[in-house]
């Protein structure tokens, strides 16, 4: 269960460290026909071939890791039929991306809407920010039971749970985007006697976006860890649930399809948003050059 | 905004921001109002006096240049008159619209050159009028481009294209060439007189180069002790030269008056 999800944020988490205006790294989405985007491809493939090599030779045993050939015959083997256990793969990755787009689709307007509201008047800010920075600190899958208690075991209860934890990195973010949007831009807006809608929509907005952005990365690998986390419990479908039957069968493998299942959705997320962040801040310095 | 009208309109920065229209007839020239009237001007950070009853007056169309130590309040005054300090006291009174080009160029990154220009500019056609603006500058082949790729002068034209759009009565520039290397700087010297030359603004030149305030002003002032402590009038002709003879003296002046010896190590 922790394997899956820890790997995942630190891919994300990685990536999102330099910033969206220093990231001119580029990663396996962006370069894949690149010659940087190869080298890029050497250590991952030297991983799997190690791994197959060590399973392969004994020195592991495949009961307890399975070689990157037998994952990938499970994953065919799972797509192709609808077994009474597992369902299908793509069924169970359509349910858990629907959890994931809706619940972090509702976290995701309910944290920009706070933001604004806390971002953008000081009334705003006294009222939302104390209650977002109390909350925040509250251990989040510590409400599972609570959660349950209210919510019931169906849907609503995991949704929630995403939509929560996709919520507080996206506010935060907002928040302080606003807020520290360069204090000279402002003193410009005023010289040049900007309306109040002009300057958040000329000048705070664009300003907070590259850290918006920064945020919604963050929220989105929030929302796949949560997702996991949620899935394992009282679920019936999805690719948690998928995990949670092959761990009492000992079926590694199916796993470990599974997991990697997770790995790429969340890699495509990433990709998806840094597609965005290209598109949107194409005026900075470090898309400039390239 | 201020109406771009002959009639007078004074923004009144002292009290609060009140603003009072006056819709007279003659201009402000024909009575001889100046453009700028400070009274009594005081500001205070803590209980440091940065201006202590200033007193200022800006003809219509008048080249001034604020020379003064770092810290003697010249940004203070600058920003005064911008309307963008609300914790003066005194009073401080503009005829018409003001402009300012600050120190560092200040071009929002996220817009186009073109669009930097059009920000907030409240005309008919603001494309248009911003293509002009940029033509006169000398920078129309560079309307599409992202701030962050251009040059510092190139920035800095960009910046006076944005102030001069708004036509403003007063421009306010503050030590706008500090930080270009010295060919550039020439470059855009010239390019400040020629215009104000054609727009005929008052402007107000705060710098530390005692040189440029001698190439551009007709008068100097010398801020000291939060107040004009010396003022001189520059009757050269222009286009000047820094090595021109007639500047000479004056420059030893303005150094003494800003304690510098030019007589002993300097």
């Amino acid at each position: 269960m922790s394997s899956g999800p820890a790997l995942l944020v630190q891919t994300q988490q990685g990536t999102t460290g330099g910033g969206p205006g220093q990231d001119s790294r580029g990663g396996p989405a962006r370069h894949v026909v690149t010659r940087r985007g190869l080298l890029r491809l050497i250590s991952p493939v030297a991983v799997v071939l190690l791994w197959q090599g060590v399973t392969a030779l004994g020195i592991v045993s495949q009961q307890k890791l399975p070689p990157p050939s037998e994952v990938w015959s499970t994953a065919v083997s799972l797509i192709t039929t609808d077994s009474a256990a597992y369902g299908t793969l793509q069924g169970a990755m359509l349910i858990s991306l629907e959890r994931v787009a809706i619940g972090f689709g509702l976290g995701a307007a309910v944290a920009l809407s706070l933001a604004l509201i806390a971002g953008l008047s000081r009334i705003g800010e006294n009222a939302v920010d104390p209650l977002m920075q109390m909350l925040r600190t509250v251990p989040l899958f510590g409400l599972i039971p609570v959660f349950i208690v209210w919510f019931g075991i169906g849907n609503l209860p995991k949704i929630l749970m995403i939509a929560l934890a996709a919520a507080f990195p996206l506010y935060l973010n907002t928040f302080s985007g606003i807020r520290n949007v360069d204090a000279k831009l402002a003193e410009l807006g005023e010289v040049l006697h900007l309306r109040r809608r002009e300057l958040i929509r000329q000048i705070v907005l664009p300003g907070a976006l590259p850290q918006i952005l920064v945020g919604l990365r963050q929220s989105l690998s929030f929302a796949w860890v949560a997702l996991v986390v949620a899935e394992q419990i009282n679920a019936n479908a999805g690719l948690g649930y998928m995990i949670d039957q092959a761990a009492q069968f000992l079926r590694n493998d199916v796993i470990f399809v599974a997991l990697i299942v997770y790995l790429i959705l969340g890699l495509l997320t990433d990709a998806l948003v840094r597609l965005l962040e290209r598109k949107a801040l194409s005026w900075r310095r470090g898309f400039l050059e390239q | 905004m201020a109406p771009r009208v002959p009639g007078a309109v004074t923004a009144d920065y002292g009290d609060g921001h009140a603003a009072r229209h006056d819709d007279r007839a003659y201009s402000a020239e024909a009575t001889g109002t100046p453009t700028v009237r400070i009274r009594d001007l005081r500001r205070s950070f803590g209980e440091r006096r940065v201006l202590d009853g200033l007193d200022l007056d800006i003809a219509s169309g008048e080249f001034v240049a604020l020379i003064g130590r770092s810290g003697s309040g010249k940004s203070t005054l600058l920003r005064a008159l911008a309307g963008l300090d609300r914790d003066t006291a005194g009073e401080v009174s503009v005829e018409g619209t003001v402009a300012v080009a600050f120190q560092e160029p200040r071009l929002v990154p996220w817009k186009r050159v073109l669009a930097n220009i059009c920000l907030g500019l409240r005309v008919a056609d603001p494309a248009a009028a911003a293509r002009t603006a940029l033509a006169e500058v000398g920078l129309t082949e560079r309307a599409d481009a992202w701030p962050l790729t251009l040059s510092g002068g190139e920035a800095q034209r960009a910046s006076l294209a944005r102030a001069l759009v708004r036509e403003p009565r007063l421009l306010l520039l503050d030590e706008p060439f500090s930080a270009l290397d010295a060919l550039t700087t020439i470059t855009m010297h010239r390019l400040v007189v020629r215009l104000w030359a054609h727009h005929q603004p008052s402007v107000l030149l705060v710098t530390h180069d005692v040189d440029e305030a001698l190439t551009l002003a007709d008068r100097v002032l010398v801020l000291a002790n939060g107040r004009i402590g010396y003022s001189c009038r520059i009757d050269v002709p222009r286009p000047r030269d820094r090595n021109q003879s007639q500047l000479a003296g004056l420059r030893t002046r303005l150094l003494a008056e800003l304690g510098v010896d030019t007589e002993g190590t300097r």
